[in-house]
């Protein structure tokens, strides 16, 4: 067979085989991310109006969006406002920075050394069903009320969600991958370093979603629990409104709280769809 | 069955050859419950032979290759590699992270090769198996027959001397396959490299082929061995491959049917 007519026949048995790549748009694929969420939102609105309007309770004690969300937006015009939130978002970042530390090398040595998963595997998972609120009596006893108590309490809160994410991502690992590994030369630290990493990114960046809702969610408790002075916050913010019993700024707050975590949901969802849509993840999915 | 056909090909003992397997057994399991895979292989693959090896399932054929990678030791016996073996699997088993090019460049970048040089080396290889040009793409966005070629380059960049393949076009139609043992006779003709072939068609082995070695099943001893003397380049639908395959096919048949009225 002469080699012209070979290559002929293989570029196209290639061209015919190939995959071909029709992504969607990049405004259809926003619009396609954002219309459930807005949809949601409207479903939520009109719910919260009827109930209001249903004279469960008094307007002074539940109000309507139509009064929270006229305040929420003087909200956005105050100073001390995004003090309050710029406070509460280093916070949350400092904390979740030190657990995505602390929970990956906790992961990497709860994966690899046999001794370490049975000694503290299972106590990482049964730390991560510990509801975080239930720390703070301790973490204020070991460091008063101060920064140091709610970093204590969102380190704890988020750090074995992200180590078990990784140790689940690094036993699902496809054997056959990793006989493919060894095959090309990797052993050690590099096996680790370019093949088993590498292959256990989808269950490490579910760990790392996880996690971050932890840190959230023990955040929001700490602050509402420990507050520090001079120091505003969402949570002392939040703690303010329900003292002067100013249900509409209450509600606000919340909303705030609402919209930082979906805001910060839809980034993690956006990573992990491009991670699938790399690895070619997403076509076995659907197929 | 008491004797067994000895090796032709390399006058015994058995010097200068790439592989040499010396009354190799390999069994799993202890005792009672023990399963013998490979029951006293006598086998030697000469450098740059391109031999195939063929056998019913459970013969041992993929065992053999695996002591042969070095990724399994025998029971008994010796199994003497002189060269680097790169083994393929029937999945090209590429890391979905990287694009084709840094697949390829991941045996040298172990090795410590710079990044231009190791890239400059993959494209070339990715050219020798006709996938220049789709260097930048990722694994899942090739058909299964290129992403065999790109484990095939992989394979070449290890700097392997031996291509140990595991039955490496089993899960690929006919059409891509024919395409497939052309190329890989291309790259494997002058070349030097010492191919074992693991295949359960004997087509196949046929056209691809200095010499077929056939194993017999549980446990896997070498049956009998073919050379194959039809000159290249071959078609797989010739009838000197057909002839050949049939020849070799009545073999593994009596063989099977041994078997059954044991």
């Amino acid at each position: 067979m002469a080699v012209d007519e070979h290559l002929l026949n293989l570029a196209g048995l290639d061209a015919l085989e190939s995959v071909l790549g029709k992504a969607p748009s990049r405004w259809s694929r926003v619009w396609a991310m954002t219309w459930p969420k807005l949809g949601a939102l409207g479903l939520f609105l009109a719910g919260w109006q009827l109930i209001v309007w249903a004279g469960w309770k008094p307007e002074y004690v539940l109000p309507g969006p139509a009064k929270v969300l006229p305040r929420l937006w003087e909200l956005l015009f105050v100073g001390e406002f995004w003090r309050a939130v710029g406070i509460t978002m280093r916070r949350a970042l400092a904390g979740y920075a030190v657990a995505v530390v602390i929970g990956s090398l906790l992961g990497i040595s709860i994966a690899r050394t046999r001794i370490v998963r049975s000694a503290i595997g299972a106590m990482i998972t049964g730390l991560q069903t510990m509801p975080s609120i239930a720390w703070f009596p301790l973490a204020i006893a070991l460091f008063q009320i101060s920064e140091r108590a709610i970093m204590f309490v969102v380190v704890l809160g988020a750090a074995p969600s992200i180590a078990n994410g990784l140790v689940s991502g690094v036993d699902h690992v496809p054997p056959l991958l990793l006989r493919a590994g060894r095959m090309v030369g990797a052993r050690g630290v590099g096996l680790y370093r370019h093949v088993i990493l590498p292959a256990a990114l989808p269950g490490f960046v579910g760990g790392l979603k996880q996690g971050w809702a932890f840190a959230w969610r023990s955040l929001m408790a700490g602050e509402l629990i420990v507050i520090v002075g001079n120091k505003p916050s969402i949570g002392s913010r939040l703690d303010f409104a329900r003292q002067f019993s100013d249900s509409e700024l209450l509600i606000a707050w919340m909303l705030v709280i609402l919209t930082i975590g979906i805001i910060i949901d839809a980034a993690f969802t956006k990573a992990d769809l491009t991670l699938r849509r790399r690895w070619g993840l997403i076509d076995n999915a659907t197929r | 069955m008491t004797t067994v056909a000895a090796p032709v090909g390399i006058d015994d003992p058995i010097t200068g050859a790439a592989i040499a397997l010396r009354s190799v057994s390999k069994a799993f399991g202890h005792g009672a419950d023990a399963v013998v895979a490979l029951d006293g292989i006598d086998l030697a693959v000469g450098r740059g032979e391109f031999v195939c090896v063929v056998g019913a399932s459970g013969c041992g054929k993929s065992t053999a290759l695996n002591l042969m990678a070095g990724l399994d030791r025998p029971t008994l016996g010796e199994v003497e590699v002189d060269g680097r073996p790169a083994l393929m699997f029937q999945e090209a088993a590429l890391f979905p992270w990287l694009d084709v090019v840094d697949n390829v460049a991941l045996p040298m970048r172990l090795k410590g090769v710079g990044k231009g040089e190791r890239r400059g080396r993959a494209s070339e290889l990715l050219d020798k198996v006709h996938l220049g040009g789709q260097g930048h793409r990722r694994p899942h966005e090739l058909s299964g027959g290129m992403r065999q070629r790109v484990a095939l380059a992989r394979s070449l960049a290890q700097d392997a001397d031996i291509l140990l393949m595991d039955e490496p076009f089993g899960a690929l139609d006919a059409m891509t396959r024919d395409l497939l043992h052309d190329e890989l006779e291309s790259v494997w003709s002058g070349s030097g490299l010492t191919v074992v072939f693991v295949t359960h068609n004997v087509r196949e082995a046929a056209r691809l082929a200095d010499r077929i070695v056939l194993l017999t099943s549980r446990p896997g001893r070498v049956a009998a061995t073919f050379e194959v003397e039809i000159p290249r380049p071959r078609r797989i639908d010739s009838p000197e491959v057909s002839g050949l395959a049939a020849k070799v096919t009545d073999r593994l048949r009596e063989e099977v049917r041994r078997h059954g009225s044991r």
